[in-house]
């Protein structure tokens, strides 16, 4: 059975509306009748558009036809094809070959197959369409989900199957989406009454947050003065709430940031704080870490794929071995002759810092590389109205424990004596007993090591590549010089002060003009305290 | 195209090094070659984009060599290290025409690397072939540049987005790297908003510093910006080592191509490469071409190319079709010229036309840019691009923009007017 489209699209609309009621009572049995749509979807697809594959779409959800969903979902990951003899088909989980008028299994996958182009907005209309097919999805996290894209897409065609859904949800969390999703519908589509308007608006300014934003301002002109004015209000209420839980944010961006700046500048607390050198290669120590992070992800994926969610944490010793022992390498063959000598330090571990760098440009290439995020570390959470990202959590808490366990280790293990005694008094240790060079040696590869350790945590968050460690070493340097030389718990306050008050000067100053401004007042600060935050006293420091 | 602060620094210590090395040429013998000269960084912050263009020009030069060379003689490539340092590509510029006597010269990246070598090219009168996307606003008689003008890139990505396809776009974040090319594309990018009817409060423009790592709190202003009910999106000028954060970010935020489409004018292959790109699917990118384009000629280029680098996962991007381009724009006028010296092929390379590997014809205009089709594309989950929109002609590169005061009434002509920068309201060049 053929019929003409256009004069009919909307009466076919309504019917398979009460068809998918139908559908869902009856079962598959049904869909033989419904020829016509799905042919018409068909030729559509055909046609290579994207406003065709739009309508194509639109038409195949409210066909209600069992391998509708299938097919959209195919469509979505690019298994939706056009043969040569414009057969339109789809490769369903299994592999097999569906057709998509019949529903049949094909024999074999037709010829000269060419898959049905996608865009943006042909992905937002298969999230309405499937969000609509599966507001009843057995799977509780299917439904939260296609609650919140009929809410995103606001369409009127999901309303009555939206309507369906709330009356027979059981999670109180989902149909409270459900029915935000559907004052958004009411809110913003033409042809409503005030009334039902203004209880919408109810709903939404109760969800509150910055999605709920969306539909109060779009609400149609048609609609009253009255109408206008609640939402108008709600949208104020809202902004209000969302000003109070900016400063919360904020907060936490700049703890966050700060706990980066903690990771990259504890190394440098031992090798400049604590031993007093001046050690440039600090960011390229870094830059191993997360280069050191690449290789194991790179042999957990061709040797062991299923020992890729601990990646990092095989990667956090391994970085430390790496870049410590690279780090006793450097004392050993350049450092150790040069202490007491700052100025040929620092030209020696910018040298060594040049050296790493196209040296790992020459062995790695000068691309970015790829270091992946295990799934316990990516996606978000929210906390009233912020969203959290896992990862930035886990590097919170990763850089307090390196911290911690830093500071632990100086305080209470005889490494740690024997660090503090070589460096407040060489020679009064060495009298000691002390093997000084052994424990220089030490102390540098242990601050090599930690910045290994950032490594790690930033390849998470940055670019792996030969120039990784140049963007952090000022930061470093600034942290260590604002908290205090030689004092960890400087550095810890340094960070995170500095993290924070970058972050609320950021909404302000644009970040350009906020860096600037941190460093003019670290500069101003400097001048009048030479030491930093936390300075030092005792003799140690008047050498 | 980045720039950290101590990248300065230490460059500046590379390029002392670097200056006492003598240039590697790739043969050993001269006299009867002709040399070409390639000036592109292979250390320093630079070398993450630069690198692969050294590498597809050595194999152009390869190529040609076996094929013949050029007028009977073998080409010769001289390969120098510029370092990512602004005044050493001058420096080597002119060590490439005085000392090695290279007949033209393929390279620079950063608008300041081209400007700070302008000047050599111009008083020891030689030519260079530019191969970026850059702001326009520019035309000189020894620069050849065959990377895109603005209205090659950002005016057709923008048009796009506000087409019912590209989702009918309303409100504008335009966001970029603090430094000249995102600064002039976005005001040229505002004035052309702003005449296409977008109201001011409607565009929001962000820049940050170069190699800018924690994008936190722009992405969240993005998405407050977003939400005011209207389709948004962001236009990004951001640029090298800035993108990977942004991007990632982006991703944790959980901000989708469907509800705010990013598109990018420095993001290409190459940068997805160090990227999951998952989460960013439907993220958009223009450019004048893309490894994908399913195309005879574009399949033997990649095929080439692969083969050269010996490996499989070999990426294709945009400057480097711009390098293969003005190559044989350059072998042709050489050839029509029946010489290398550059005032002969200046005056013959306007009006040559070689075939892109996008399978259109491209030419080399009066004003010495060149014509090249408009490609947007949408990043696929494996790090290519769908291409979703092209423009069904080749666009002729506009070195003048019409969309800002001052530069609308001037007109680039290098075979009637002689002149780069002609006055057309005032009639005088200049």
């Amino acid at each position: 059975m053929r019929i003409t489209r256009l004069p009919l699209t909307a009466l076919r609309r309504l019917a398979s509306c009460l068809f998918l009621g139908l559908f869902l009572m009856f079962g598959p049995q049904t869909h033989a009748a419904l020829a016509g749509p799905l042919e018409d979807a068909a030729e559509l697809f055909a046609r290579d558009s994207f406003s065709d594959t739009a309508k194509a779409i639109e038409l195949l959800a409210d066909s209600g036809a069992e391998q509708a969903g299938p097919a959209i979902e195919a469509l979505n990951d690019r298994r939706l094809f056009v043969a040569a003899d414009k057969t339109v088909y789809f490769r369903d989980a299994t592999g097999a070959f569906i057709a998509l008028v019949t529903g049949a299994k094909l024999p074999a996958e037709p010829s000269g197959g060419s898959g049905v182009r996608v865009n943006n907005r042909i992905r937002s209309a298969i999230n309405t369409a499937l969000g609509t097919l599966t507001l009843q999805a057995p799977d509780p996290a299917k439904r939260r989900a296609a609650a919140e894209a009929v809410f995103k897409s606001r369409s009127p065609d999901s309303e009555s199957a939206l309507q369906a859904a709330i009356r027979n949800e059981k999670v109180a969390a989902i149909r409270e989406i459900q029915q935000s999703a559907l004052a958004a519908i009411i809110a913003t589509s033409p042809n409503r009454s005030d009334i039902d308007r203004l209880a919408a608006i109810e709903v939404l300014k109760e969800r509150g947050d910055r999605e709920a934003l969306t539909p109060l301002n779009q609400i149609p002109d048609s609609a009253g003065v009255n109408v206008k004015d609640a939402a108008k209000a709600a949208v104020q209420t809202i902004n209000n709430r969302l000003a109070t839980w900016s400063a919360v944010q904020n907060a936490w961006y700049g703890i966050s940031l700060g706990s980066v700046l903690l990771l990259a500048a504890i190394g440098l607390a031992i090798t400049f704080g604590v031993m007093g050198i001046i050690n440039m290669a600090h960011g390229e120590m870094v830059m191993i870490g997360a280069y050191a992070t690449f290789v194991i992800q790179e042999i957990i994926r061709q040797n062991a794929p299923g020992l890729f969610e601990y990646s990092l944490a095989i990667a956090i010793p391994a970085a430390f071995i790496i870049a410590g022992t690279i780090g006793i390498a450097m004392e050993r063959l350049v450092i150790r002759h040069l202490y007491g000598r700052p100025l040929e330090t620092l030209l020696a571990t910018w040298g060594i810092s040049l050296i790493l760098m196209q040296a790992t440009r020459t062995l790695f290439g000068p691309t970015n590389r790829e270091v992946g995020a295990p799934a316990f570390m990516s996606g978000s959470f929210r906390i009233g109205l912020i969203d959290i990202t896992y990862g930035r959590v886990w590097i919170v808490g990763f850089a307090l424990v390196v911290f911690f366990a830093v500071l632990a280790l100086l305080r209470f293990t005889p490494l740690g004596l024997q660090m503090r005694a070589v460096t407040q008094n060489r020679r009064m240790a060495a009298s000691m007993g002390i093997r000084t060079a052994r424990v220089d040696a030490l102390t540098f590869g242990l601050g090599s090591g930690i910045a290994g350790l950032a490594g790690v945590a930033l390849s998470q968050i940055d670019n792996v590549s030969p120039n990784l460690g140049q963007s952090y070493i000022i930061d470093s340097f600034m942290v260590v010089v604002f908290g205090g030389v030689g004092n960890l718990w400087g550095t810890l306050v340094a960070a995170l002060s500095l993290g924070i008050a970058n972050k609320f000067l950021e909404p302000f100053a644009g970040a350009v003009l906020g860096k600037i401004a941190l460093l003019v007042f670290i500069i101003l600060f400097i001048q009048k305290r030479p030491r930093g935050l936390f300075a030092l006293k005792g003799r140690a420091v008047e050498q | 195209m980045t720039l950290t602060r101590r990248s300065l620094l230490a460059s500046s210590a590379m390029a002392a090094a670097a200056a006492t090395l003598p240039a590697i040429p790739a043969f050993a013998q001269s006299g009867d070659t002709i040399k070409v000269g390639i000036l592109h960084s292979l250390s320093g912050t630079m070398a993450i984009s630069e690198t692969t263009l050294k590498d597809v020009m050595l194999m152009l030069i390869d190529e040609q060599n076996k094929k013949g060379g050029l007028l009977g003689k073998k080409l010769e490539a001289v390969v120098v290290d510029p370092a990512s340092n602004w005044p050493l590509f001058a420096e080597k510029a002119r060590e490439l025409i005085t000392q090695h006597k290279v007949a033209a010269t393929f390279g620079c990246w950063t608008s300041v690397s081209r400007k700070s070598v302008l000047p050599v090219f111009k008083e020891l009168n030689n030519i260079l072939f530019y191969p970026v996307q850059y702001e326009g606003e520019e035309s000189e008689r020894n620069v050849f540049y065959t990377g895109a003008a603005p209205n090659q890139q950002a005016i057709p990505a923008v048009d796009y987005l506000m087409s019912k396809d590209g989702g009918e776009v309303k409100r504008w974040v335009l966001a970029g790297t603090d430094y000249v090319y995102p600064r002039t594309t976005n005001k040229i990018l505002e004035a052309y908003l702003l005449a296409k009817g977008v109201a001011k409060e409607d565009i929001m423009i962000n820049y940050t510093p170069f190699g800018h790592s924690d994008w936190q709190t722009i992405v969240a202003d993005i998405k407050k910006f977003g939400s005011a009910g209207k389709k948004t999106a962001v236009v990004s000028t951001i640029n090298g080592d800035a993108n990977v954060p942004f991007y990632k970010e982006l991703g944790n935020a959980g901000i989708k191509a469907t509800d705010i489409p990013v598109v990018a004018f420095s993001v290409g292959e190459e940068e997805l490469a160090g990227i999951d790109t998952k989460p960013l699917v439907g993220h958009l990118a223009a450019w004048n071409y893309f490894q994908s384009v399913k195309n005879p000629a574009n399949e033997a280029f990649i095929k080439q190319w692969k083969a050269y680098k010996k490996s499989d996962k070999a990426v294709t991007n945009d400057p480097m079709e711009a390098h293969v381009i003005g190559f044989n724009m350059w072998i042709k006028a050489v050839e029509k010229a029946k010489t290398v010296a550059p005032d002969a092929v200046i005056d013959a390379i306007v009006g040559v036309e070689v075939p892109n590997l996008t399978g259109g014809i491209s030419k080399m205009l009066p004003n010495h840019h060149i014509t090249k089709p408009v490609l947007i594309g949408e990043i696929r989950a494996d790090g290519q691009f769908d291409v979703v929109w092209q423009t069904k002609d080749l666009v002729p590169g506009d070195a003048w923009t019409d969309h800002l005061e001052g530069s609308k009434d001037l007109e680039a002509d290098w075979v009637n007017l002689k002149c780069g920068n002609y006055n057309t309201k005032l009639k005088k060049c200049g």
